[in-house]
């Protein structure tokens, strides 16, 4: 599988062959350190939009790699602020670099950033849109702590509607023969487009607003925040905010092997006492950020094929 | 036979044929023809065998591009277009929505990066009835009622 000078922009275009292949190298970056892999490299990081996991997260696996990393955490600095088109300043950054992550506020553009660049451009996401790279690392979670991707009884909670990694992880995970219950208020519920593609592929799901209901079946539960800058009307998130908060009332009507996932940053959906039980893997999955964004970056400059 | 033309036969240019009454008007205004100084004739509700009621726009001296064809597909998708040389009908075009929809069409999402930069639209078409589009770069899919042509 060659992957070299690929975009790596959206999760829609990834087959299950190819996100098992990731997973694959993203395992082997894991037991091999590779110090030199990239050693004649340089990452450009642009965030248009603040992040600390995922843009420490590239800058320390091209770092753990022997790459180098230029680039800003915010357009304040950089010459957005005087009025520079992406297009333009994809141009400039190519002269630069060998490889482009980007984030930033508006959807579609990591794929306008990935047009102008000759070289591979990677979305670090893009509005409320796509976040691969995040999607990949969910997946290397659920095979790693569940030792398997098939036929999950998944449950995703929270911000439905407006939370992107909940949208990717579904068309991923569709690929894996899984069961899905998407658990948020009516309001903030699963778009129908995802719905009408599951209906259409035959995957199983139901919609439910009571964590209670379903919670026994689960063997992954997927929360999300309810995300304060995604709402279009500040009154509609006062409405949401709290709406689930997951304590330790919440372990007798759970499996003992049920694993408990989140993007984070959590505000608090997810009571700290969670953290030091088996269920907790979140701080798992950030750190598998690391494995995921070093395959991906070995992969895309032709250094792994 | 010959039959009588309610609209005058032009010399060279261009004939769109078979236009649902209602929307020739649509047509002339998508098309952006105003500014055109040779001879365009628009007739609307002329009796047509196959439609009842049909439109019909022709352009003097003007060939349309790619682009006109295809809006025309988007709103008129049974529309022929005609190019006329000398009087003859010289080539019929049956317009047909392409599987890419490049430049015409707006996306819907007011956060797309299409909407915020100078950037050309492109859509990839989902379903040709009714329209059903998906924005390339933003990835919102949009439904025919959705559709703003640019």
């Amino acid at each position: 599988m060659d992957f070299k000078n690929r975009d790596i922009i959206s999760i829609n275009e990834f087959s299950k062959q190819e996100l098992l292949y990731i997973l694959k190298i993203a395992g082997l970056m894991e037991k091999k350190p590779n110090p030199n892999l990239l050693n004649d490299k340089i990452l450009a990081t642009l965030f248009y939009e603040p992040s600390t996991r995922t843009r420490l997260s590239f800058t320390s696996s091209m770092e753990q790699l022997g790459g180098k990393v230029i680039g800003f955490a915010s357009p304040g600095v950089s010459s957005v602020k005087k009025g520079e088109t992406l297009w333009d300043t994809m141009k400039m950054v190519d002269c630069y670099a060998d490889v482009t992550a980007i984030r930033h506020p508006l959807e579609g553009s990591a794929r306008l950033a990935a047009e102008a660049s000759s070289k591979p451009v990677i979305n670090a996401g893009d509005g409320a849109n796509q976040h691969p790279t995040q999607t990949m690392l969910d997946l290397f979670t659920i095979q790693k702590v569940k030792g398997k991707l098939e036929n999950l009884h998944i449950g995703l909670l929270g911000d439905l509607k407006y939370g992107r990694t909940v949208h990717s992880l579904t068309v991923a995970l569709s690929h894996f023969n899984p069961t899905f219950y998407f658990i948020a208020p009516e309001a903030l519920q699963m778009p129908k487009n995802y719905l009408d593609e599951l209906r259409e592929e035959g995957i199983p799901f139901s919609t439910e607003q009571d964590l209670l209901k379903v919670s026994k079946k689960l063997d992954v539960l997927y929360v999300t925040r309810i995300q304060k800058e995604r709402f279009p009307d500040p009154v509609e998130y006062e409405k949401y905010k709290g709406v689930y908060k997951l304590d330790m009332g919440l372990l007798p009507h759970i499996k003992k092997e049920l694993k408990i996932m989140h993007p984070l940053p959590r505000v608090d959906e997810i009571d700290t006492s969670i953290d030091e039980t088996r269920h907790a893997v979140y701080f798992e999955q950030a750190a598998n950020g690391i494995p995921v964004r070093k395959a991906l970056l070995a992969l895309v400059l032709g250094k792994i094929k | 036979m010959k039959k009588e033309l309610t609209v005058s036969a032009i010399r060279n240019g261009t004939v769109i044929d078979h236009l649902p009454s209602n929307i020739t008007f649509k047509v002339v205004e998508i098309l952006d023809i105003s500014g055109i100084e040779s001879i365009i004739s628009v007739a609307t509700n002329l009796a047509s065998k196959k439609m009842g009621k049909k439109g019909i726009i022709k352009i003097g001296n003007k060939s349309l591009t790619k682009d006109e064809v295809d809006k025309i597909a988007l709103i008129a998708p049974d529309a022929t277009v005609n190019i006329i040389k000398d009087y003859e009908v010289r080539e019929k075009i049956k317009v047909a929505i392409p599987k890419i929809i490049m430049r015409i069409i707006k996306c819907s999402n007011p956060n797309c990066i299409t909407n915020n930069e100078k950037a050309a639209t492109k859509f990839s078409v989902l379903m040709k009835n009714p329209l059903k589009v998906k924005c390339s770069y933003c990835e919102r899919i949009m439904e025919e009622e959705d559709i703003v042509i640019l």
